[in-house]
Order: C-alpha cells, then sequence, then structure tokens
C-alpha cells in the first residue's frame, strides 16, 4: 500500500494509515458488532432462561396453570386465572382512564391552546410524572388514594350495590386505587407518543382543513385525530404494554389476594406483584410454578409492546415520514 | 326584471354572510365546551402530581435530617434510625448497572449508527432494544435471578447491578444511536475526505460531537434505574448493614436500597418506619429529579 | 461497503497517459443501485491546472469528482466500472485502500464543513491523522497563510472553527485540505454556498494554490469556470430512457469551450447561460 508514495511531491505529509491504525480500524468494528450482537443475545437469554426454568412447572401443570385459580405453595398447588384476569382487568380500567387524560393531554400540548410560558408547565408536569419511581406512587396510594377513595366507594357500593361493579366495600388495597395509580403512570407514556403521532400529521393537512372553514375542534376531531389515529392507537397499545407489566405500585395497592372478582372495590391478584411478592420467600417448587407465572407474562407484554411499535411504524409509513 | 329576484336573493345572503362570531351558534358553543372540557382534564391531569410532591415535601420534609442520612434502618418498635446504608445501596447498585450498560450500549449503538446501519444484525439488534424498553422491569429481577442468584447461590449487589442493567441498556442504546445519527453527514465526509478509517471518523468526529446527546440518554437511564425497585426486590433483597464496613465491601451478600426500604416500610404497622419511608421517599425523588435535570442541562447545551 | 467491480489493469506502455496527466479518468459506467448515473466520460485532468466541471445540474460533474477519491464508495449501491489512474495506479484495483487514496487527494466540499473543534485542530487535524512529527504549529500557520485566512484568525487559533463566517469556514476547510500537501486538491462547488465577495476570494486562492497543486473544480458557475479555469469538462444529461445519465460532451482548453466549441450542446448550453 505504499505505492503511491513515490510520486508524493518532496513535502507531502500525506502516507498510508500505520499498521496500527489498521489494527485498531479492525479490532473496533468487531467490538462494536459484537456489542450489537449481545443485544440480540440478551434477548434470546433472557427468554432461555427464563423459559428453561418454567419448564418443570409446564411440565407439572400443563396448560391447567393458566386456568385454575388456586396459589397454595403448601399444597404445592399452583394456578394463575386470577393473576391473568386481575392483570387484564387492572391494565384495562387503567387504560381507560389513563388513554383518555393522556390523548386529551396530547392534543391539548400540541395544538396550540397555551401559551408558551403554560404550554411548559403542563410540559413539565407530564415528564415529572413519568419521572416519580413506581415505589413512591404506591406508598401515595396507600396513604392519600385508598383514604380519599374509601367513602366515595363505600357510599357507592350502599346505594348502588345491585351493580357488580360496586358489589364489595373497599376495605382499603383494591383494584380502583390500583387501577388509578397505573392510570396516572402510564398517562405520560401515551401522552408522549400520540404528540409525537399528532406532531407527524403535516401541517398542510391542517391548513387544507381550516382552508374549508372549521372550527380548531372540528380541525381536530375530524381531520387531526383520524390521521394520527394509527399512531395514537400504537400509543394506548404501549401504555397497556406498561400496566400489564407494571409492579410495585400495583402490588402495594392491589391487595394481593386470589380471587376472580367484577367489584371495584375488592382486592385482587397481577402477574407482576404476585411475582414481586412471593419469589423473595418461595422454595424450590414455588419458585418454578413463579418463573412459569414470569413466562407468561413476559410473553403477554412482549407481544403487546410489539403490536404497538408496528401500529407506530405504520403511521409513520402512511404519513411518509422515514423513520429507522 | 330577472336580475331583480337574484338581487333579493343575494341580498339575504348577505345577512348569512355576516362574518362576526356569533357566541351562540351551536358549532362555536360546542367548540368553546370543548375547549373548556380539555382545559378542566389537563387541570385534573396535574392534581396527583401536585399532590404526590405536597406530600413527600411535607411529610418526607418534616423527618428529613442528617440523622436519617446517615443511620442504619431501624428495627420494628425502635425510634430513630435512617437509612444512610440504602442510600449507598441504591448508588453502588446503579453504578454496577451504569458500569455494564453505558460502554456495551454505547459500542452497540456505534454499529447501529454508523459501522452497520443496514446489516440484518443491526435490525435485529434495534428491534430487541426496542422489545427490551417495554420488558416489564419485574422480569429483569427475574432474570437476573436466575442468571445470578441461582448461581452464586447469594443475593448480591452485583445481581441488582445487572437487573438494573438490562433497564437501562435500551435507553442507552436507541438515544445515543439518535444522537450519532444527528451527526451531520458533511462533517462525516470531511473525515472521510481527509482519508479518515471508519473507526477514526467515529471516534475523532462522531463520537465527540454526539457527546451531549449520548449522555443525555445515559442520564435518563440512570434516573429511571435508580427510581427500580421491582428488580431488587430479589435480587439484592435488603440488608440492615452497610455495605462498606471496617474498609471492606460486602458485595456478595444482600444490599440495602432505598427503594427496597420504601417498599418494607411502607406496609409496617409502626408510625417511625412509615415517617422514615416518606423520607426515603424524597430523597429518592430528589436522585432522580437531579438525572434528569442533568440530562435535561446537557441536552440543552448540545450546538 | 458496496461492491467495485474494476478491471484489474496493468499499466502498459501503449496505454500510457501523456506526460503530465495526474489523474487519467476514464468511466465506462457509474451506477447508483440500477440507475445509471454517468457514462461514457473521460478526463485527464493535468499537473498544476485547474480542470473545471461544467454542465447542467443533475449531468453528474459531482459524481464523477468524487468517484476520483472513491467518496462515492461510502455510497449505498454505488457501482463504478472504468478506470481511474492516479499517476501509474489504478484507484479502483481491488488491492487498494480508498483511505489511501484519499489522503493523497484532498477534498472540499460544497457546504463549508470545518469540524466543532478549534481553528488549529481543524487545520492540524490531517497532520495527526498522518502523525506528522515536525512542527505543527509551522505547519498550520503555512497552511492558513496560502488558504488566505492567518490574518483574519491568527489571534484566535483557539476559538471553534464553526464560529467563523462562511467564507472563512470554506478557506480553513480549504487550509485544512493543503496542510498535509495533497497532490490533488478536488473541490465540489465550493464557492456555491458563499456570497460574491467571499466567492470571488476563493477564486483567487485557487489560482494562486494551482502553482502547487492541480485542482479539479466542479461549479455550476460558468463565469467562474472561465475566469479560474485552464481546462475544462462539459457535461450534459441523456434523459432518453427511463433515468437521467450524465456524460462528457466535451473535454478541452476552456478558452477553446467557451469560445470555440466543437459540440453543438455545448454552443447551444454557453450561449443559453450568457445571454
Amino acid at each position: 500500500m505504499k505505492r503511491f508514495e513515490q510520486f508524493s511531491a518532496s513535502d507531502a505529509i500525506s502516507g498510508p494509515p500505520s499498521k496500527a491504525d489498521y489494527w485498531v480500524d479492525r479490532s473496533f468494528r468487531t467490538v462494536t458488532h459484537l456489542c450489537a450482537w449481545l443485544i440480540l443475545a440478551i434477548v434470546i437469554a433472557l427468554l432461555w432462561q427464563i423459559g428453561e426454568k418454567a419448564i418443570p412447572a409446564i411440565r407439572d401443570y400443563h396448560l391447567g396453570f393458566l386456568t385454575s385459580a388456586v396459589w397454595d405453595a403448601n399444597k404445592d398447588q399452583f394456578g394463575i386465572l386470577a393473576e391473568i384476569w386481575g392483570t387484564l382487568y387492572s391494565s384495562i380500567l387503567g387504560l381507560i382512564i389513563g388513554g383518555f387524560f393522556g390523548v386529551v393531554m396530547a392534543i391539548f400540548l400540541t395544538q396550540d391552546f397555551l401559551p408558551p410560558l403554560l404550554a411548559a408547565f403542563f410540559r413539565t408536569i407530564v415528564e415529572l410524572l413519568a419521572a416519580i419511581p413506581s415505589v413512591v406512587y404506591g406508598l401515595w396510594g396507600i396513604f392519600v388514594v385508598v383514604p380519599v377513595l374509601r367513602p366515595v366507594a363505600n357510599w357507592l357500593n350502599e346505594t348502588l350495590g345491585w351493580i357488580p361493579l360496586f358489589s364489595t366495600t373497599l376495605s382499603g388495597p383494591g383494584l380502583l386505587p390500583a387501577a388509578l395509580v397505573l392510570a396516572i403512570m402510564i398517562l405520560p407514556t401515551i401522552a408522549a407518543v400520540s404528540q409525537d403521532a399528532l406532531r407527524l400529521v403535516p401541517y398542510r393537512t391542517k391548513e387544507a382543513a381550516y382552508g374549508l372553514g372549521t372550527t380548531r375542534w372540528e380541525a381536530i376531531l375530524r381531520v387531526l385525530l383520524p390521521t394520527a389515529s394509527a399512531g395514537i392507537f400504537g400509543a394506548l397499545v404501549l401504555g397497556f404494554g406498561r400496566a400489564l407489566g407494571e409492579t410495585m405500585a400495583v402490588a402495594m395497592l392491589i391487595g394481593n389476594s386470589n380471587q376472580i372478582t367484577l367489584s371495584l372495590f375488592s382486592p385482587a391478584n397481577t402477574l407482576a406483584a404476585l411475582l414481586a411478592l412471593n419469589f423473595p420467600e418461595a422454595g424450590k417448587v414455588e419458585v418454578r410454578a413463579l418463573m412459569y407465572a414470569a413466562l407468561v407474562l413476559l410473553l403477554i407484554t412482549l407481544l403487546v409492546n410489539m403490536l404497538g411499535t408496528a401500529l407506530m411504524h405504520r403511521t409513520s409509513k402512511a404519513l411518509g415520514v422515514k423513520t429507522r | 326584471m330577472t336580475t331583480r329576484p337574484d338581487l333579493l336573493e343575494s341580498m339575504k345572503g348577505a345577512k348569512r354572510f355576516d362574518l362576526k362570531r356569533s357566541f351562540w351558534e351551536p358549532r362555536s358553543l360546542r367548540s368553546l365546551l370543548l375547549s373548556i372540557g380539555a382545559w378542566i382534564v389537563a387541570l385534573i391531569a396535574s392534581v396527583p402530581l401536585i399532590s404526590v410532591l405536597y406530600m413527600l415535601i411535607v411529610r418526607g420534609g418534616r423527618r428529613l435530617n442528617w440523622e436519617v442520612l446517615t443511620e442504619l434502618p431501624p428495627a420494628g418498635f425502635e425510634e430513630g434510625g435512617g437509612f444512610g446504608n440504602a442510600i449507598v445501596g441504591t448508588l453502588v447498585m446503579v453504578g454496577i448497572g451504569g458500569l455494564i450498560s453505558i460502554p456495551f450500549g454505547i459500542l452497540a449503538a456505534i454499529f447501529l449508527a454508523e459501522l452497520g446501519p443496514d446489516s440484518q444484525i443491526a435490525n435485529a439488534a434495534r428491534f430487541c432494544a426496542k422489545t427490551l424498553t417495554g420488558l416489564p422491569s419485574i422480569i429483569a429481577g427475574v432474570f437476573a435471578y436466575a442468571i445470578l442468584v441461582l448461581v452464586t447461590g447469594t443475593y448480591s449487589a452485583p445481581a441488582g447491578g445487572m437487573a438494573l442493567a438490562l433497564l437501562m441498556l435500551p435507553t442507552v442504546v436507541l438515544t445515543a444511536e439518535e444522537a450519532l445519527k444527528m451527526v451531520p453527514q458533511n462533517m462525516k465526509n470531511a473525515a472521510f475526505g481527509m482519508g479518515c478509517t471508519h473507526s477514526q471518523v467515529v471516534s475523532k468526529i462522531v463520537f465527540p460531537t454526539a457527546l451531549p446527546g449520548i449522555l443525555t440518554g445515559v442520564m435518563l437511564a440512570v434516573a429511571r434505574a435508580s427510581g427500580e425497585t421491582a428488580p431488587l426486590l430479589f435480587t439484592a433483597l435488603f440488608s440492615n448493614f452497610w455495605l462498606f464496613e471496617n474498609g471492606r465491601a460486602e458485595l456478595m451478600a444482600p444490599t440495602a436500597s432505598l427503594s427496597v426500604l420504601i417498599f418494607n416500610f411502607s406496609g409496617m404497622p409502626y408510625e417511625n418506619q412509615i415517617e422514615l419511608a416518606w423520607a426515603a421517599s424524597l430523597v429518592l425523588v430528589l436522585l432522580v429529579l437531579v438525572f434528569n435535570s442533568l440530562s435535561r442541562i446537557i441536552g440543552r447545551s448540545r450546538i | 461497503m458496496s461492491a467495485i467491480r474494476a478491471e484489474k489493469t496493468r499499466i502498459t506502455a501503449a496505454d500510457a497517459t501523456p506526460p503530465g496527466v495526474v489523474i487519467d479518468c476514464r468511466i465506462d459506467k457509474i451506477y447508483y443501485g440500477d440507475f445509471v448515473a454517468v457514462r461514457d466520460s473521460h478526463i485527464p485532468i493535468e499537473k498544476g491546472k485547474i480542470t473545471s466541471f461544467i454542465g447542467p445540474s443533475g449531468c453528474g460533474k459531482s459524481t464523477v469528482v468524487r468517484c476520483l477519491n472513491r467518496m462515492n464508495d461510502l455510497i449505498k449501491g454505488f457501482r463504478f466500472e472504468g478506470r481511474v489512474r492516479f499517476y501509474d495506479q489504478d484507484v479502483y484495483a481491488p488491492d487498494v485502500d480508498p483511505v489511501i487514496v484519499r489522503r493523497h487527494m484532498g477534498m472540499v466540499f460544497q457546504q463549508p464543513n470545518p469540524f466543532s473543534m478549534s481553528i488549529f485542530d481543524n487545520v492540524a487535524f490531517g497532520l495527526r491523522l498522518n502523525r506528522y512529527k515536525g512542527n505543527l504549529a509551522e505547519r498550520v500557520e503555512h497552511a492558513l497563510r496560502r488558504a488566505a485566512l492567518w490574518d483574519e484568525v491568527k489571534d484566535k487559533l483557539k476559538t471553534n472553527g464553526l464560529s467563523l463566517s462562511g467564507g472563512q469556514q470554506q478557506r480553513l476547510c480549504i487550509a485544512r485540505a493543503i496542510a498535509t500537501e495533497p497532490m490533488v486538491v478536488l473541490m465540489d462547488e465550493p464557492a456555491s454556498a458563499l456570497d460574491p465577495i467571499a466567492t470571488r476570494k476563493i477564486e483567487e486562492l485557487m489560482v494562486e494554490l494551482k502553482q502547487k497543486y492541480t485542482i479539479a473544480l466542479v461549479t455550476h458557475n460558468m463565469q467562474q469556470a472561465l475566469r479560474v479555469a485552464d481546462k475544462t469538462a462539459f457535461f450534459s444529461v441523456d434523459i432518453s430512457q427511463d433515468g437521467r445519465t450524465g456524460y462528457l460532451v466535451e473535454f478541452g482548453d476552456t478558452r477553446q469551450i467557451f469560445e470555440d466549441p466543437k459540440e453543438q450542446l455545448t454552443q447551444e448550453y454557453i450561449r443559453g447561460e450568457f445571454s
């Protein structure tokens, strides 16, 4: 590679990269390449480790694990139907509340309702909501949300007790406080992702609506939201995924009780809370069952998250925006 | 003759053409109501945060003093005490998590953004990183439990740090990739034109230029990790003792953390513990906010 | 990196280039993916002269200059058929490292692109890259002087290169490119982003620099080519098929190209530009 040398002007400084340069170049490429592979390897290891540790339990309980609602470590009987129910119920409730607030907040923040200073204020609030650790929400839930909700809940139970939703009293922890805190915790995710989706709508689309003489809200409801709908739906799915896997606040607020109930005020349990509360003191057999439960949780959240990511990808593609 | 009705018609129209805003017209009324609704929703959404902050400052602030920052956790019936060991534990485990995830994540991001952005492995790794963003934090704990606690036979700070690393990794990788991609092609061309090898382009130009953006992501990851509880519950467990004692670090033993302390104390029937839980929450939130603001300040200083 | 197909040529006596030609560029086809960007062009670049590349936009004149130092290798789907001879070697021979090629040909780009570092470090970049052992400060001053920038920046060598004005930035980029004394300097529309005063400075600089360097200059500004270039290559674009393919129409002394063009296309283009 020294062949160009002979023609250099006498004072030329250019030379080929040194051997060390080439060595560094090659090793650096190799190392980064390995790191990229390692990310893939980690995900595989994650699935494999948890899957492998769950195999004994899968062999013992088969799919009956998913349809039984008994969790009794003394009798070695394990089933997670109640947890699956509780996970879905609390997450859907959280999604309805958090989704509504999150999407309205996203509209509010992107559609020029506010002078810059106020917009920054509300944006900060949403960001701070995301920054508070889960365990702090749990503590706040125990000492603020439950006491505030209790009289309301018990009044509803007294007057409207015949509706299954209100069929029990709220004695302390329960589904509703957990779902409310979940809603607060997924609000920032939903607001942030929906904001991105709304911002992707080209300005000319909005202009076209205004040009036809729509009011601001007509433009938002008839043009903006439909155009961004796939992205907003993606935001909701991602928020749902987050709610499914949310652990600490729920574990502290849901009451850890193995029952299937429609009542908003009765204690229940979720998969993540089951893992958090039972793992530290579990014996060998229970750990296997917990690994099975972890696998189920992992698969559900992976599925939901991939769905959400794919949906968001589709919006940006449909709107002709390049994302990688 | 024929124009007269037309004129009349157009004059009739003129009234309907009134350009002034009519308050009571249904559509402007509806618009107003919706706007008021949006305001109400936004205000309601701010209530929880204000309530949380209020409780933290009032209940946590009341108890916050030098003693709680430096003493060991009290037993059930004891008065006083603090959570000094938990602060140290949190910092050590976040540190371990960072030591693992930051270099590894940045190197992977360099591959994704620069050295092989269109390769199949890059697409697969990017997809995996995105998937990991949504990983329930408790699953990270289960994983670290499976590969470290079961193997070493003990709860430990490295096991906790490992679980945190898994949660930090996707944030580091994805934000670093974004930051690296923001470096103008122009500048890279200049470096290539000087006869840099690709690694030299990355190390001399691309990486330094993207550094603020990368640090933003790193700080975000650190902030998120410091608040995590679930992954530590059964990897680091908890401890009532100092991590460093008599100049020796007991790393391979159960380790305290602020978040697990809050969780443990929140369920105790003693007022002292509950007060400490609030004080610990305040410290934890401040810690998280410090990292968060650092991330923002660094992000703003970008060119 | 893209696959490059190039015949491995041993240069024979019959093949020899006229004396004084530094780069002999023979393009059969340049592909971006399936699309042929440039075809059938032969441009010899002579030592110590400014060779300008002109033509309508999209005619591939930039592509041609960027393929001389293999910058196009960085673009996905790029494929080169033909031969670029740099003295007696084929730049596209399979065993040639593009990194080394680029070290011997300095390049100045359309948009001024100083690095986000001090003025001094910008100019010293190439010197350090090549592990220059001599007096760094002396070299930097020398390069800045020749780029006619020294007087403006000598008191603020430590400030960031990006803080300079557009014209100064471009002269800084020229200083950076010539600091390592490359044999050839490639300039891809170096003045197109600059105002007329800055442009004139760059032009004066080019004439100054050709005493020592061989320069290949892409420009969309005909007057500029007329003012500074010794040789001119006129490209045109062929839109007969589905793509737009550029090709060389005429090559010769700048005077001849502007005053007595042989080809109809050149005549029309030049008449159109000057009327």
